[in-house]
This record gives C-alpha cells, sequence and structure tokens, in this order.
C-alpha cells in the first residue's frame, strides 16, 4: 500500500543554521507517526513545511502519490493537512466558535457572521471525537486541557485528515495525557492519520506505530515500540550512550534554610494562584516542585523572589524575615535564582556579556564605589568567571544574544553562583538545552546542594524533578498536596498527585 | 534605542587586550549604522530638501513650463535655484571663509577686530543656536535610552525659560555667582517637575508618556499665555522685563558676536550626561531598564523609580535649553522664545542614536541648518519651514536604515543578517 | 499603547483605587468649597431656548436655586463614594467614575450659572462641534490599533487633510471636492505610516511623531510659500452648511444639539454606528480583530496580516484627513497654522476612554468637546478663573483619564508590536 504522505529530500536553511538536511519520511494511512528529537533538531522546522509556514530549498512532498506544493497555511488545509502548535494559535477574547471559524468564516449575506451554524458544528465535532468544550465560552477562560481541545476542534473543521500535534504533552498532566492519547485513538479509528512531535521518549513507546528519530537536522533512523527502549532511543536521539538519571549522593541535610508559612499570592488577573502553602527546605537538601505549569509555580517562585507582592504570608531566610522584601534584598541576603526564561528575565541579551555576568553585584563594591562603574574589575570578574563555568564565547564584550542557550544558562549560573549563597530557586533550569547542557547544569546544582546550600527547584518535567530531588512536592491548583521523601515517589504516584487526586499514603500521614 | 548587533572577533583581540574606542564604537554597532546610514540620511532629505526647495520656486516653474522649449534651461535653473538656496543657507550658518581668512590677515597686521567679528558672526550665531539643541537633545536622548518618549521637550524648555527668567528679573542685589546659577537652578527645579508628572503616570498608571508629555506642552503653552499676558507681563507685548544683568550669561567675544558660555556648559553636560550613562551603576541601570525592563526588575532593579528619575532627568535637561538660551541670547521670555526647539531635539536623538555624541554632532548639524535658513529665505525665498521637512525626513530615514539601504544598495552587514535571522528555537 | 513593563499588579490596583477615592474626594471638598463661596439665595438660569437659522426654538429657562441644587449633588456624590469603597472596585466601576464626573461638571456649571444666565443648549451644541474632531480622530485611531498598528501621528494626518481641502476646495469651489482631496492627503500620510510600521517594521511612536514633523512641516511650508502671498488659495468661501433635518430639528433643546448641524456630525454618527456593527458582526471585521489581538494565530491560518493592517491604517488616515476637512473648509473656511491643535491626541485618549470601542470614545470625545468649548462660554460669565486655565481644562482632563483608565481597559493584545513572519 502507497504511504499517504511522502517527503522526499526535504532541506531547510536558515542563515547560519541548517535546520533540515536532506529529509525523507513517509506516513502511512491511519497510523501514528511520532517524530523524535531533542530540542533543536529540526522537528518543528520540518512540520511547519508541511503546514506552509516555510517552503524549503530543496525537496518534494507528495500526497497520496501525487506531488504538490504547500506555499501557505491555506494550501496545506486544502490538502488535508491540519496543525495543533506548541504554543496554542487562538485569541484569547474570542469565543470557542469565533476562534473555530476565523479564516473560514460563514457568513449569512454579504460578511455578516453567522455563528449559530458554526457552534452547531462546534457541538457536533465535540460529540463524535470526544472533545467536550462549551462552544459559546471566551478561550480566555478554558484551562488549558481544553484550549488543546479547542485546537482540536479547529482542526477537524477544516476537515484535516492528516493532523499534526507539535509537543502536545506538554502542558498536560498525566491523567490528561491519558485523555489526549484516548482522543488520538478515535481520531484514528475515525480514518485520519497522525504525526506527532515529542522529546518524551516514554510517550513514544506508549502511542506510536512508528518512530523517525532526528538528530541535529537529518533522520537517523525509523523503527517501531518493539523494536526499542527508552536507552536506544535515547542514544538515537543524542548519539552516544545517555546516562538517564544523576549521580548523586545522599542528602547530607542542615538547618532550615526556607521557611514557608501560609503563603497565598495573585497572579495577574486577581485570582488565587498560591492557595495557602506551606514548606521548609533544608540545608543540603533538594526540594522539588513537580506539577503541570499553570498550577501556581510562577507565582510561588514570584513571591519567594520578590518579584510579586503578597498579602498573606510568611516566609523566612534562615530566621529572617523576608516576607515582602525587594528582589535585591532577597538577594542580599544570600538567594540563588535561574528564572524561568532566561533570555528575557534572566539576561539583558543586547548588553555584553561581561555586564551580564555581574547582574546581580554590578552596584557593589568592587564592581561600583558609589555609583561608579569600575570597568576594570567588571573585566577581571568576568574573565574569570567564562574561565571557570567554560563558557564557550570570543570574548566578554560580545553581546549576550550571540550565545547558544546552553552557554546563556552557563551564563546565568556563572554569576548566581559567584557569591556565597544559601539558597537557590532554579525554575525549569535547564528548559530547551541539549542533552550535554542539561547534564552540565543539573551536576552544578547538585555540587551546590552538597557543599550546603538549600536548594529548591521548580520544574514541569517530572524526570528532572525525579532525578535531582531529595524530597518532591506536588503542587495542584495552588496548593501542595503532598511532600514525599524522593525514593517514595513514584511516577504514577506524582502523576495522581498532580492531577489533584491525594493519595491515601498523604491521608494516613496528615 | 541603542540597537546593538552581534560582534565579531574584536580586531586586534589576543587574551587581554581591549579594542580601543573606535574600534568599540563602530565594531559595537557596525560602521553603517552608526556613521553611514546617518550621513546618508541628512544628504537624502537635503537633496530632497532641496528638489522642493526648487519645485516651490516661481522662477524655476515657470522655466519648466517651457521645459520642451528650452529643456536644459529648465534643469539648469533647478540646478541654480538649489545651488543658490543652499549656498545662502551655507553663508547663513558658517559665514564666507575666504572673507574669513581675509579678516584674520586683518587683525593679525592691524589688531582692529571688528572686520572679524563681522566675518565670523555668522558661525557663532549658528554655534549658539546649538546650545539649546545640544541641552534638549540630550534630554530626549536620555530619555530614549530609558525606552521614553520625552515629546514634551518642547513644554519643558518653556517652563525652565519662565521659571528662569522670573528669577533673573524678579530677584535684586545678588552678585552674579549667586544669581545666575540660582536662575538656573530655578529652571532646572520647574522643568524637572514638568517632567516629573508625566514619570510618575507612567510609573504608577502605566499611563503613556507620549500622550501625556504633549498634554504638559499645551499646558504649559496656556500657562505662559497666562504669565505673560498677565502677572509677567512687563511693557505693551506680551513679555517678561529683562533679566538683571547679575543673571546674563557672558559672551565669550565681543559683540555682535553673541556666542555666549552656555555653549561650554552644554558641552560639559554631554560629557556628564556620557559619564552617567556608561560609567555609573545607575546609568546601567537606566540603560537596562530601556532595553529589559522585566530582567532589570529580576536584577532587582526598581523599575518605576528609574523611570521617574530618567524622565526627570531628561525634563531638567530640557528645562535647561530654555533656560541657558534665555540667559544667554534673549534675557527675557516671550511667546516666540522657541521656533521648535523641542521638537528638532526629537529628531536630533534619533539622528544621533541617543549618545551623547552623535546628539552633539547632529545638533552642530541642525544648528547650522537652522542658521542658515533665515539667509536662504531672504535670497531664495523659502520659507524656514523647510528645515521641518528635512527634520522629519531624517528622522523616517534614520528610523528605517533600509529605505536608506535599497536607496543606495548599501550592502547589509553580515553580522546584521545573522542578528535579524529568526531563532530556531526549540525544536 | 505602552510597551508593557509588567508593573507589579496589586500595586497598580492600589494606585488606582487610591486615585479614584482621591478623585472623590476632591470633588467633595470642591462642592464644598463652592458651595461657601456666597451662593446662598443665589439663582442658576440655564437657558434652553436657542436661535438656529434665525427661527427661534423656545424651551422654558431652567431656574436652580444654586445653594439647593449643589448640596444635593454633593450629597449624591457623597454616598456613591461611600457605596463604592464599601462595594469595593470591580465592574461598573467606570461607569459610576463616570457619572460622577458628570454631576461634578453639572455643580460646576450651576455654581458659574449663579445669579447669572448661561445658555446650556448652546454651549451643548458647540460641545458636540468640538467633540466632533476628536470623535472623529478617536474612530481613526480605532481603526488603526484594533489592527494592531498604534498611530501617534492622527494630529499630522489631520492637519494635512485641512490644509489639502482648503487649498482644493479655494482653487474649485467645490467643497465635495474639497472633502474628498482631504480625505485623500490623510490617506497618503496613512500609507507613510503603513509602509514604515509593516513593512520596515519600525518603532511605531517614531514613525508616527516623524509623520507629525513632516506635516506640520509641509504645512506650514506651502502656507507660507503659497497661501500668505496668495490669499486666494486660502479662501474657500462657502463653509459646509448646518444640514437641519426635516421636524426633528424643531423638537426643544434636543432637535439643536443633534438634528441641525453638520452633514459631517452625522456622518460621524453614521461612522460609530457602522464601525460597531463591522467589528462584532462581520468576517472582516473578526479578522481585523484577529490581527490586533494575535497576528501570529491569524498567520497560521491563512489570514493576511500585512495586507489588513495596510488597509486599516489607509482608512485611519482617510478617516483623519476627513476630521482634518471638517475642521477647516467644515468650519472656518480657509487653514491656520499647526490648526489641528492636539485634537489628534484628544482623540486617542478619547479611544482609550472608550476601550477602543466606538461608543465609548464618542462619549470620552464629548467630554473632551465639552472641555474644549467651555472656555469661550464660561468667561462670557466673568467667574473668576482665567480664561487661559480654563483652557487647559481639556488636556489635564486626557491626563486624568490615562491616569484612570488604561489600566482599566483592554487594548488589543498586539497593539504597536510590528509583525514578523519567520
Amino acid at each position: 500500500m502507497s504511504p499517504l504522505m511522502e517527503l522526499r529530500g526535504i532541506t531547510k536553511s536558515f542563515p547560519g543554521v541548517l535546520a533540515n538536511d536532506h529529509i525523507d519520511l513517509t506516513l502511512n494511512e491511519g497510523e501514528i507517526l511520532a517524530i523524535l528529537g531533542e530540542n533543536g533538531a529540526g522537528k518543528t522546522t520540518l512540520m511547519n513545511i508541511l503546514y506552509g509556514l516555510y517552503s524549503p530549498n530543496e525537496g518534494e512532498i507528495f500526497i497520496r502519490g501525487s506531488k504538490v506544493s504547500i506555499r501557505n497555511p491555506h494550501d496545506a488545509i486544502r490538502l488535508g493537512i491540519g496543525m495543533v502548535h506548541q504554543h496554542f494559535m487562538l485569541i484569547p477574547v474570542f469565543t470557542v466558535t469565533e476562534n473555530v471559524m476565523l479564516g473560514v468564516e460563514s457568513v449569512k449575506g454579504t460578511g455578516i457572521l453567522d455563528r449559530k451554524t458554526v457552534s452547531k458544528s462546534v457541538n457536533e465535532i465535540s460529540a463524535r471525537f470526544g472533545l467536550k468544550v462549551e462552544s459559546e465560552a471566551m478561550v480566555e477562560d478554558l484551562s488549558v486541557g481544553v484550549q488543546q481541545r479547542v485546537e482540536i476542534i479547529k482542526v477537524l473543521y477544516r476537515k484535516a485528515d492528516i493532523l499534526i500535534f507539535d509537543e502536545p504533552t506538554a502542558v498536560l498532566t498525566p491523567q490528561e495525557a491519558e485523555d489526549f492519547f484516548k482522543v488520538v485513538h478515535t481520531l484514528v479509528e475515525q480514518g485520519k492519520s497522525i504525526i506527532f512531535i515529542t522529546h518524551k521518549l516514554k510517550e513514544v513507546l506508549e502511542i506510536a506505530d512508528r518512530i523517525t528519530v532526528f538528530r541535529n537536522g537529518r533522520v537517523v533512523g525509523t523503527t517501531t515500540p518493539s523494536q526499542s527502549t527508552e536507552a536506544s532511543l535515547a542514544s538515537m536521539m543524542v548519539g552516544r550512550e545517555v546516562i538517564l538519571t544523576v549521580d548523586k549522593k545522599p542528602a547530607e541535610t542542615g538547618d532550615v534554610v526556607l521557611d514557608v508559612t501560609d503563603l497565598h499570592v495573585m497572579d495577574d488577573r486577581h485570582l488565587k494562584a498560591v492557595d495557602g502553602v506551606s514548606f521548609q527546605v533544608r540545608a543540603g537538601e533538594i526540594l522539588g516542585v513537580a506539577g503541570v505549569q499553570g498550577n501556581g509555580q510562577k507565582e510561588l517562585v514570584e513571591a519567594l523572589t520578590g518579584l510579586r507582592s503578597y498579602e498573606t504570608g510568611r516566609v523566612e531566610l534562615l530566621g529572617e524575615n523576608i516576607s515582602g522584601a525587594s528582589p535585591r534584598k532577597i538577594r542580599e541576603a544570600g538567594t540563588a535564582h535561574v528564572p524561568e526564561d532566561r533570555q528575557s528575565d534572566g539576561l539583558v541579551l543586547s548588553f555584553p556579556i561581561k555586564e551580564n555576568l555581574v547582574l546581580n553585584t554590578y552596584y557593589e563594591p568592587p564592581f561600583a564605589r558609589g555609583i561608579n562603574l569600575n570597568n576594570a574589575e567588571i573585566v577581571k570578574a568576568a574573565e574569570q568567571r567564562v574561565k571557570e563555568y567554560d563558557i564557550r564565547t570570543p570574548g566578554i564584550d560580545v553581546s549576550a544574544s550571540t550565545l547558544s542557550g546552553g552557554n546563556q544558562q552557563k551564563v546565568i549560573v556563572a554569576r548566581e553562583f559567584s557569591r556565597p549563597i544559601k539558597l537557590l530557586i532554579a525554575s525549569q533550569p535547564t528548559r530547551g538545552l541539549d542533552v550535554g547542557s542539561i547534564e552540565y547544569i543539573h551536576k552544578q546544582i547538585v555540587k551546590k546542594r552538597d557543599e550546603g546550600c538549600a536548594v529548591l527547584l521548580v520544574s514541569p518535567e517530572l524526570d528532572e524533578v525525579m532525578s535531582l530531588s531529595d524530597r518532591i512536592a506536588v503542587m495542584f491548583a495552588g496548593k501542595i498536596l503532598d511532600i514525599i521523601p524522593a525514593s517514595e515517589a513514584t511516577k504514577e504516584g506524582l502523576g495522581l498527585l498532580m492531577a489533584g487526586i491525594r493519595s491515601k499514603i498523604q491521608a494516613e500521614v496528615a | 534605542m541603542s540597537k546593538a548587533s552581534p560582534t565579531p572577533t574584536p580586531t586586534k583581540s589576543e587574551e587581554g587586550q581591549k579594542p580601543n574606542f573606535w574600534q568599540r564604537l563602530f565594531v559595537r554597532k557596525g560602521f553603517s549604522d552608526t556613521v553611514l546610514i546617518p550621513i546618508l540620511a541628512v544628504f537624502t532629505a537635503l537633496v530632497i530638501g532641496g528638489l522642493i526647495v526648487a519645485f516651490t520656486n516661481s522662477d524655476t516653474l515657470a522655466t519648466w513650463r517651457n521645459f520642451f522649449h528650452d529643456p536644459l534651461g529648465a534643469l539648469a535653473k533647478t540646478w541654480i535655484t538649489i545651488r543658490d538656496a543652499y549656498s545662502a543657507m551655507f553663508l547663513g550658518a558658517f559665514g564666507d571663509p575666504a572673507e574669513t581668512i581675509k579678516q584674520i590677515g586683518v587683525w593679525i597686521k592691524t589688531g582692529e577686530n571688528k572686520g572679524l567679528l563681522a566675518a565670523i558672526r555668522p558661525l557663532g550665531e549658528s554655534l549658539l543656536l546649538s546650545v539649546p539643541y545640544i541641552l534638549a537633545g540630550l534630554g530626549v536622548a536620555i530619555g530614549f535610552q530609558c525606552n521614553l518618549f520625552n515629546i514634551g521637550a518642547e513644554g519643558q524648555l518653556y517652563i525652565g525659560g519662565l521659571a528662569t527668567a522670573f528669577v533673573g528679573y524678579a530677584v535684586q542685589g545678588l552678585p552674579w555667582y549667586i544669581h545666575m546659577p540660582l536662575a538656573i537652578l530655578a529652571g532646572a527645579v520647574a522643568a524637572g517637575i514638568w517632567g516629573f508628572i508625566p514619570g510618575i503616570l507612567k510609573a504608577r498608571f502605566g499611563a503613556h508618556e507620549v500622550i501625556n508629555t504633549i498634554m504638559m506642552n499645551y499646558i504649559a503653552y496656556r500657562l505662559m499665555d497666562y504669565l505673560l499676558n498677565g502677572p509677567m507681563k512687563s511693557g505693551g507685548t506680551p513679555a517678561t522685563p529683562q533679566v538683571q544683568p547679575t543673571a546674563i550669561l557672558p559672551t565669550f567675544f565681543p559683540a555682535p558676536v553673541r556666542l555666549h558660555w552656555g555653549f561650554f556648559i552644554a558641552i560639559a553636560l554631554a560629557v556628564v550626561a556620557y559619564w552617567l550613562l556608561w560609567k555609573t551603576s545607575f546609568g546601567m541601570e537606566l540603560r537596562m531598564v530601556g532595553v529589559n525592563a522585566k530582567a532589570a526588575r529580576y536584577a532587582g532593579i526598581s523599575v518605576k523609580r528609574t523611570m521617574v528619575i530618567a524622565m526627570v532627568i531628561s525634563a531638567v535637561l530640557c528645562g535647561l535649553a530654555g533656560s541657558v538660551h534665555l540667559l544667554g541670547v534673549d534675557h527675557r521670555m516671550m511667546p516666540s522664545f522657541s521656533p521648535g526647539y523641542g521638537f528638532d531635539a526629537i529628531a536630533l536623538a534619533l539622528l544621533g542614536n541617543s549618545h551623547p555624541l552623535g546628539v552633539v554632532l547632529s545638533s552642530l548639524l541642525f544648528a547650522f541648518l537652522r542658521g542658515g535658513a533665515p539667509r536662504m529665505q531672504v535670497v531664495a525665498g523659502t520659507p524656514v519651514e523647510i528645515i521641518r521637512i528635512i527634520q522629519g525626513m531624517v528622522i523616517v530615514f534614520v528610523a528605517a536604515p533600509e529605505i536608506i539601504r535599497s536607496l543606495y544598495r548599501l550592502q547589509v552587514s553580515r553580522r546584521e543578517k545573522e542578528s535579524a535571522a529568526p531563532s530556531v528555537s526549540a525544536s | 499603547m505602552s510597551q508593557a513593563v509588567s508593573i507589579n499588579n496589586s500595586a497598580e490596583g492600589g494606585s488606582r483605587r487610591r486615585l479614584t477615592v482621591g478623585i472623590f474626594l476632591l470633588a467633595e471638598m470642591a462642592a464644598l468649597l463652592l458651595l461657601l463661596i456666597g451662593t446662598r439665595g443665589m439663582v442658576s438660569t440655564f437657558v434652553l431656548s436657542s436661535k438656529r437659522a434665525g427661527v427661534d426654538i423656545p424651551a422654558p429657562d431652567l431656574v436652580i436655586p444654586t445653594w439647593g441644587a449643589i448640596l444635593t449633588i454633593a450629597i449624591v456624590i457623597g454616598l456613591a463614594g461611600l457605596w463604592q469603597l464599601i462595594r469595593g472596585f470591580k465592574n461598573y466601576t467606570n461607569a459610576v467614575l463616570i457619572t460622577m464626573i458628570s454631576l461634578g461638571i453639572l455643580m460646576f456649571l450651576i455654581w458659574a450659572a449663579r445669579g447669572n444666565s448661561l445658555n446650556l443648549t448652546g454651549m451643548l451644541v458647540s460641545s458636540v462641534i468640538s467633540a466632533t474632531p476628536i470623535g472623529l480622530a478617536a474612530l481613526s485611531g480605532i481603526y488603526s490599533e484594533r489592527s494592531g498598528v498604534v498611530n501617534i501621528g492622527i494630529e499630522g494626518m489631520i492637519l494635512m487633510g485641512a490644509f489639502i481641502s482648503v487649498v482644493v476646495a479655494s482653487v474649485t469651489h467645490n467643497l465635495i471636492l474639497g472633502f474628498l482631496m482631504g480625505i485623500l492627503g490623510g490617506m497618503v500620510l496613512g500609507a507613510l505610516h503603513a509602509v514604515l510600521s509593516i513593512r520596515y517594521r519600525i518603532n511605531q511612536i517614531i514613525s508616527g511623531t516623524g509623520i507629525i514633523i513632516l506635516s506640520l512641516g509641509i504645512t506650514n511650508y506651502f502656507y507660507r510659500a503659497f497661501l500668505n502671498p496668495n490669499p486666494a488659495l486660502n479662501n474657500s468661501g462657502a463653509v459646509l452648511a448646518s444640514l437641519p433635518i426635516p421636524l426633528l430639528w424643531r423638537i426643544p433643546v434636543i432637535g439643536p444639539i443633534l438634528f441641525n448641524q453638520s452633514p459631517v456630525i452625522y456622518i460621524m454618527f453614521l461612522l460609530i454606528l457602522f464601525t460597531h456593527f463591522f467589528y462584532n458582526y462581520t468576517k472582516w471585521g473578526l479578522r481585523i480583530r484577529a490581527v490586533g489581538e494575535n497576528p501570529k494565530a491569524a498567520d497560521t491560518l491563512g489570514i493576511n496580516v500585512f495586507t489588513l493592517r495596510y488597509i486599516s491604517v489607509l482608512v485611519s488616515g482617510a478617516i483623519a484627513g476627513f476630521a482634518g476637512a471638517y475642521m477647516s473648509i467644515g468650519q472656518i473656511g480657509f487653514f491656520q497654522e499647526s490648526m489641528s491643535a492636539g485634537k489628534g491626541f484628544l482623540g486617542l485618549a478619547a479611544m482609550i476612554f472608550g476601550n477602543w470601542n466606538p461608543g465609548g470614545a464618542f462619549l470620552g470625545s464629548i467630554i473632551f468637546g465639552f472641555f474644549d468649548s467651555w472656555q469661550n462660554k464660561l468667561s462670557i460669565l466673568q467667574i473668576g478663573i482665567p480664561s487661559e486655565f480654563l483652557a487647559m481644562a481639556p488636556y489635564i482632563a486626557t491626563m486624568v483619564v490615562l491616569a484612570g483608565f488604561v489600566g482599566r481597559s483592554r487594548m488589543p493584545a498586539a497593539d504597536g508590536t510590528p509583525y514578523q513572519k519567520e
């Protein structure tokens, strides 16, 4: 049987980067094809080509045996290709119906919107594929899981036969991911074919019919779940043996460093994001906060680092009350913060590296006397830090935007670790980094912990939290449902907590 | 405003040899962005301005009506009109170089300086015009460095001038070394308040400073109307009394050259501005807030406080433009005090890339344009407003360098291309 | 419109709350002050009749006991303020605030007219007339910003429209042609702004400022070069006359205000209705709104972001040009330097006040128009406040509006951000 879709020799380059290097790919009718690769391997680029957002430099695309050219999303939609993007393409202030019909609106008369008809169709699709949504709800009021369903309905409304999903489970709890997989199976039963981009090894083994592995813009192989294991896939992705767990000695904990009591924090929309959270972190241990993004972790970290004010709650650092203190005071008290979004929060990209390397201490001696900056001292410190942390850069005067993601994170780490710290708060420290950089950052975090620092690690990557943490707290809907020692944690157990279901054990302990 | 492009390996740099000032200036931003584009922008604007001058000149138009009979004549007349207009502008701005040299000879031989003074008078006039430009330009530039658009320079200028004039004429019996600084201080404080209001509104309420500073301008004009027609009025016309002699900024040369010490105050403040922006921790904070306010917050900087201070500094400098110009030249306040220095300052700051050195150079350029314009009006009949048209075009060309690049088929440097490439990010 | 600095929200909300309370307190204190300044026993007469087109439209005079009325209003404001404090600051605060401000203004008028008579109808008529360029400017802003392009240069487009329409009308003695050319003039500047902001992606504030400077330069230059020496070029002779709507214009009080105005004003009303309908009920309105909120999403759905933005900015320029033409040949028949006098900015403030909706923007422009026109009427009354300070009112009002309403309103999410296709 000839494949439904075939890609031959697709090549796409951007200035300085060869994103896709002669890619060959086939998709059979009614199958679930997983495309597996690290961040930066070229997966999304290829899918954007399929969806008409980019055009390839070379190569051909065949659908049902005939050659096609896809110059824009219109063409893709016409050919029955639909894409559900990693970052949702929804208009928050529009309703579900309006979002679904945007671009293919039904009209009465000359251009007057016909919302009723579309609403009916939305409800039909919703029923048929098991995607429960309320057609007149405003998208900004919907949870992330429901928003994803809207995206799927959008694609189905346009009668797509080939559905491309880009990192669909990145924002879902394990249970929501299970629901999502059920939907995928329903779609296949109804005759659709699925392409599924991910970097999560476990998922791929669970759901895919076939797996194509990308590395550095090339296809390195195609296999099936029955022929592979996590380890084999990982080494295909990376090209070498990958150690999937972090080597660390058991924790030697000391005094309580961070003491949080009954913290309540509001989010930007004046809704409660952190709802009465209490916990402690001791010196020499890593407390990992697991949970799907959007359950209050961001606001928690912002509150602890002084970036967000709160009315109720008490936070103490080594006994000193830092509730409501400014970010600078909290830093000076001995806190280091590796932020979630290094490019917008952790660095000033257009400033030179040397200034970024002292961003937390530039105003103190020896870097400044009064308001006078001492450039010579800054240069000295910068050069020393570049050496110590092996930051790959042509010089310290180049702007930070020239560095790769991994090196940018190293700059932040170098800066934050260069003063004696008692508490390290790390938010998604390895987001978007290659495996080598991930290993490096993990090593540094463990090193700090072994030096006696208290570490609070907040990450949606459950594997990371499980491998690094000594104790794991799970956040759901603004509350910490449970804190358990890492040795007792299981994926299933944590998954339940992340979905808001308290375990029996916790009920007994409480 | 500081658009940085990624720098290649600094040329001579081995471990430890820092590139010198010139290398850093060019290499960091690229030769084209810093120097070539602004020069071409001004040149292009002047060319277009020249064409406008030509084609609004009735004589030239007449020759073009006869184009088919005498095409060369029409082209020649066009060229002559433009040439005359710009040479008139040149003479008005600089004076006659030949005459100046001759007069230097006369002065050396006989000690008679009247002729020399007359010859350099136009140059002196241009330089004195550059003083309010430099000061207001610095003010606007500092605002830009913090990503604040201070369109209120004009109003701040007037307020500064009004306060200075008041202290200048109302306070008597003080020696000059107290009176003059006091008058200047009054102007600075008044203008500072004028800038503080939009600043605090932006910081506390997020109200955009563009509209608020413009509103403050209109309020300033009305206030001036009231004061000059009422409490501060002196004589028959709406104007303040002359300031006391103890408040006047002395001139540098004897009459008729009016260039005054304010020029050096302006240059000194330009140096101070440079030091502030790049050599102090506050300057770094200000620039950081301008480039990435979120990262600034993460670094512990109080964004609101920085913005308010930046607005106040900006307004003070613009107010000083009014104060210094008043004490040095007009010695009294009247409605026609400013032919739009404040708005010109915006174009200046953009042309100078918000850098004090660039501002000084651009100010000199604009001062020469404006210094020469009246003579151009007399000789060639073109209204001085042509300056504003040229400024508007300069703004457009500098802000959108691609226009100049495509016009002159300039190569985009490799580094600029790389920085514009889409970030091939996650996946 | 502002490059969003994430100002910590509760502090911002706190400031706003304090501002609102502050306004109430100020109003209360003002009321009491006015009461104290000898208003006992006086009577404020509001003349409601008017004479339009030589026809008397009589209406009974509104005679109000000054002291009593001010006291009543003061009590109402006080109660409302208390109620607001108790209730908390949620929805409808806007409406309450607007009502309070209106009452405050009414109170001021009553005080100003004490022992005197003030032609209220006349005042409202000129408010509408003053409001029209502001309202049109606000509409111009809406069209541009709903698609995601900030247009500060409206002021310059108005000026250009005013200039070109006068010259054309003077030369051709055809007012309609003058208006059309004025609209075209605004569109040309709109096109420039569009190209700079969309194709060259320069900072839209800079682009707008550059356009204002260019427009000032060009209009003043050609005014001095051509119009001064040739006054015939600056005299359109006729001015667009008022168009009374049959029957309706004779209704006392409302008639002269709403139904006997320049056709431009009627066009503005229609435009307001059309704009509301367009953005909420039509396919293209939906698409343009999408482009203004999330251009990337719209792009992935095959919508051409650039084309829609270009069209929107051109329409914006056209309306601004229309406003300018109204100010010149629609009202006085000649051009003066810098005659747009800030209407463009007042329009933008009205737009923000109205939360980027035409109805709200119109309400805002009425308020600004009122302040703009009260300078004339009130100086006749000689209330003791210098006319220059009265003239500051629209500008101060704008600043207060911006401070109070920017946070409350919801601008199109992608407003001001150039779109870059990857």
